[in-house]
């Protein structure tokens, strides 16, 4: 009624003033104004509960680890006592509720943390007799029932429970492969459901919970690296009435041997599937296949993992015996030539080795595939096979092949390097929760792993091949020197900034930091 | 005095009967307890006639009336016009009237001298409820609603209207009426007075819900206390001897 009767005063027409008048409540017989009851508050409320039929208590499952309440099925939610977010969750619980009436208001009423009870304080309004709409307050109970949420039970429990385990091996004397398959790993987030890390002789043992983390994780493997896998189970306990079995899976995976730079004489066999590739070979990029390049002719070959283990062979030398030469004389040979994405160029190259430099005459003289990077008086590292006892099988099965005296392999940055020792780096890699041996005999390895752990971030800076499936955080406490403007043309090789992720950082102290940079 | 009764456990009795100073009105029920309780307050006074019409219970909603005349709807059947012309006093009028309103009891509330009426009713139908009822007729709403029949409800005496009627209306419509007039419910705080409520000037009818504080509202406003059927015999006596005297 009260519509029309606005409009009609905001179109200027006279209307009487209208004075609401009082009837009796038919009840108590007390004068008040009309309402669609006509029943005085107070009686209304004595005849009608509209509180009636709601539920006054309810049960919300605690987890006292975490602090955080479930919400059926089976999400967790956390909430701090009296929270904002506690609020809505209870009053979410009581959707039954809001079907019969409307919540205008909601509080705590405050209890003790220990009574395990949060009871809410509602204003509730519902339609009680022809359209009176009636406000009452209503108090609800819940009960917290503790228990823990899987998360925490896990944790709480043996923490030592897996299920599977994979032992990741490789049978080479370094750990480069396993630093870069950390960074592939952490970029792929392939190892967070894995309970533990362990960090073992040549290798890395990953434990799960559940044998399809681990069957995932081993897929991911697989097609990172050419590896073979075998997998063994054992019986831990079983129950023949319910034919329940509960076995410890074992996932035993090799990584094949040959790495990045490795020198490898091919078998007879591979070579002539190859095509007769070699029988000298390198092996220049290590994928899920492996790529071998023969240094002398510039043909290529990819091998899988598949074609690997069919007919496995070993690497005759491999990067820790690289050594060093001096480049004397460069004579190209031919053009740049691109081959599986990176480029080479024929040469012939005159060399000593920085060890008999001022001592003998001894130069070499020698093919190599670096034709483009190398120049005279420059530095390069490569395999002395002049110098080198070579014990290898496969070789003695040539009849008639005259080795070279020297393989190169790249280009050296030793002498460079020198000035920046010391110095940070620009940026920083993250690392897996691993696990140390700390025996005596891992105490030893210490040395050793620190040196091929900066073998491989100098490697990082070399090949933009290399970084590509990995993620480099900037490092904030690198204070860049005056000196990098001014070093130009043949300078170090290193990560662009672009390149870099900024890290995720939560603490209220680091992000002042990032602001006190941007200033 | 307001006697509470319901019809088959329906408490708007206002529905089911017609009562005028000169005769009551009772429709046909199931049992005749209904009828029972008018013939005992009224039998001895006026006429109490059950009947339909339009061949519907609902007489009090279809038809008007005071002590000088009834009005029917065009709906109603020959025989029952002519039944209640067999049984109502001979002074009163029956008259059935062309209305497209054809609940007449909605759309006019009347007492012997006065009547309100539906503001969208004929001009035709407002003459004839002048001349037949012998009322002044005038249109109006009562609290904004148009049925003033059903929100409204007065005799000779005084009168109740809906609950929502503001003070000014109430000032205008007993300037009107000239009766006293007071806001009030029936049946437990339904507003729909006339439904509730059947009245006239010396009894009342009201249905069974209706409470204690309702009650006295209604034998106050409609002075039911002191009244009885003989009282306005008495009155008349006295006011004649005095003018004799």
């Amino acid at each position: 009624m009260t519509t029309p009767m606005s409009d009609l005063a905001a179109s200027g027409m006279f209307l009487p003033s209208q004075t609401v008048g009082t009837v009796l409540c038919c009840i108590c017989g007390v004068p008040m104004t009309p309402n669609p009851a006509n029943m005085c508050v107070r009686c209304l409320r004595s005849r009608v509960d509209i509180t009636e039929g709601l539920p006054r208590h309810a049960a919300l499952v605690h987890c006292p680890e975490c602090r955080s309440y479930l919400h059926p099925p089976r999400t967790w939610i956390r909430a701090e006592l009296e929270s904002k977010e506690l609020l809505t969750f209870c009053l979410r619980r009581l959707k039954s509720l809001t079907r019969y009436v409307r919540i205008v208001h909601a509080e705590f009423v405050w209890t003790e943390p220990h009574s395990k009870r949060i009871k809410l304080r509602l204003r509730v309004q519902r339609e009680a007799l022809n359209g009176a709409i009636l406000e009452q307050s209503h108090l609800v109970e819940f009960t917290q029932h503790d228990n823990l949420c899987d998360s925490c039970t896990r944790v709480q429990a043996n923490p030592d429970q897996w299920i599977a385990a994979v032992q990741l091996r490789q049978h080479v004397s370094h750990r480069r492969t396993f630093f870069y398959l950390e960074q592939l790993i952490l970029r792929h987030g392939a190892a967070t459901r894995a309970l533990r890390i362990k960090e073992a002789d040549r290798g890395v043992d990953f434990f799960f919970g559940n044998r399809s983390h681990a069957v995932k994780f081993v897929d991911f493997i697989a097609s990172s690296v050419p590896a073979q896998y075998r997998t063994d189970k054992q019986l831990v306990s079983h129950d023949p009435k319910s034919n329940i079995y509960n076995y410890k899976h074992t996932f035993s995976v090799e990584i094949c041997p040959i790495c990045r730079e490795d020198l490898i004489c091919l078998p007879p066999k591979v070579a002539n599937t190859l095509g007769n590739l070699g029988p000298l070979v390198l092996c220049t990029k290590v994928s899920n296949s492996i790529m071998l390049l023969d240094p002398f002719t510039l043909r290529s070959a990819y091998l899988d993992a598949k074609q690997y283990w069919g007919a496995p062979f070993k690497t005759v030398l491999s990067s820790r015996q690289l050594v060093e030469y001096v480049v004397l004389d460069v004579e190209l040979e031919s053009s740049e030539i691109t081959v599986g994405g990176s480029k080479y160029a024929l040469a012939y190259a005159q060399v000593a080795r920085v060890s008999d430099f001022g001592k003998n005459d001894n130069i070499f003289s020698v093919r190599t595939h670096l034709g483009h990077l190398l120049s005279p008086g420059g530095y390069a590292l490569g395999y002395d096979l002049y110098g080198t006892n070579i014990n290898d099988f496969e070789i003695d099965k040539y009849k008639g092949l005259d080795l070279p005296h020297a393989i190169l392999v790249k280009k050296s940055y030793e002498e460079k390097r020198q000035k920046r020792n010391g110095k940070t780096r620009s940026w920083k890699l993250k690392n897996l929760n691993m696990e140390v041996d700390t025996t005596a005999k891992g105490r030893l390895d210490e040395e050793k792993r620190t040196s091929e752990y900066e073998q491989f971030l100098r490697d990082i800076e070399e090949n933009p091949d290399l970084r590509f499936n990995i993620s480099l955080y900037r490092n904030n406490e690198y204070q860049p020197s005056e000196m990098a403007s001014t070093v130009g043309g043949d300078d170090l090789p290193s990560v662009q900034l672009d390149e870099l992720i900024a890290e995720l950082s939560i603490s209220d102290e680091e992000k002042n930091d990032a602001e006190n940079m941007a200033e | 005095m307001a006697t509470r009764l319901q019809f088959e456990n329906c408490c708007d009795i206002g529905v089911f009967s017609k009562l005028s100073n000169a005769y009551c009105l009772v429709a046909i029920g199931g049992s005749e307890s209904f009828y029972s309780v008018f013939e005992s307050e009224l039998a001895n006074v006026i006429p109490v006639v059950k009947t339909s019409i339009a061949g519907t219970r609902i007489i009090g909603r279809m038809c008007a009336g005071n002590k000088n005349g009834l009005l029917v709807p065009h709906s109603t059947t020959d025989q029952e016009l002519m039944h209640l012309r067999n049984s109502l006093p001979d002074q009163v009028v029956v008259q059935r009237i062309e209305e497209r309103l054809s609940a007449l009891g909605n759309c006019i509330a009347c007492n012997d001298y006065v009547a309100l009426t539906h503001p969208d009713l004929d001009r035709e139908t407002e003459e004839l409820i002048a001349d037949i009822l012998g009322v002044e007729v005038f249109r109006q709403t009562v609290a904004g609603n148009i049925l003033v029949g059903s929100y409204c409800l007065f005799s000779n005496k005084g009168g109740l209207v809906h609950p929502h009627t503001s003070v000014e209306d109430l000032d205008e419509l007993s300037t009107l009426l000239q009766v006293p007039l007071v806001a009030g419910t029936v049946n437990r705080g339904s507003e729909v007075i006339a439904a509730g409520l059947t009245a006239n000037d010396w009894t009342a009818f009201c249905g069974s819900d209706t409470t204690a504080t309702e009650l006295s509202v209604i034998e106050s406003v409609f002075k039911l206390r002191e009244s009885q059927p003989s009282m306005i015999v008495n009155e008349m006596r006295k006011s004649l001897i005095d003018s004799y005297v």
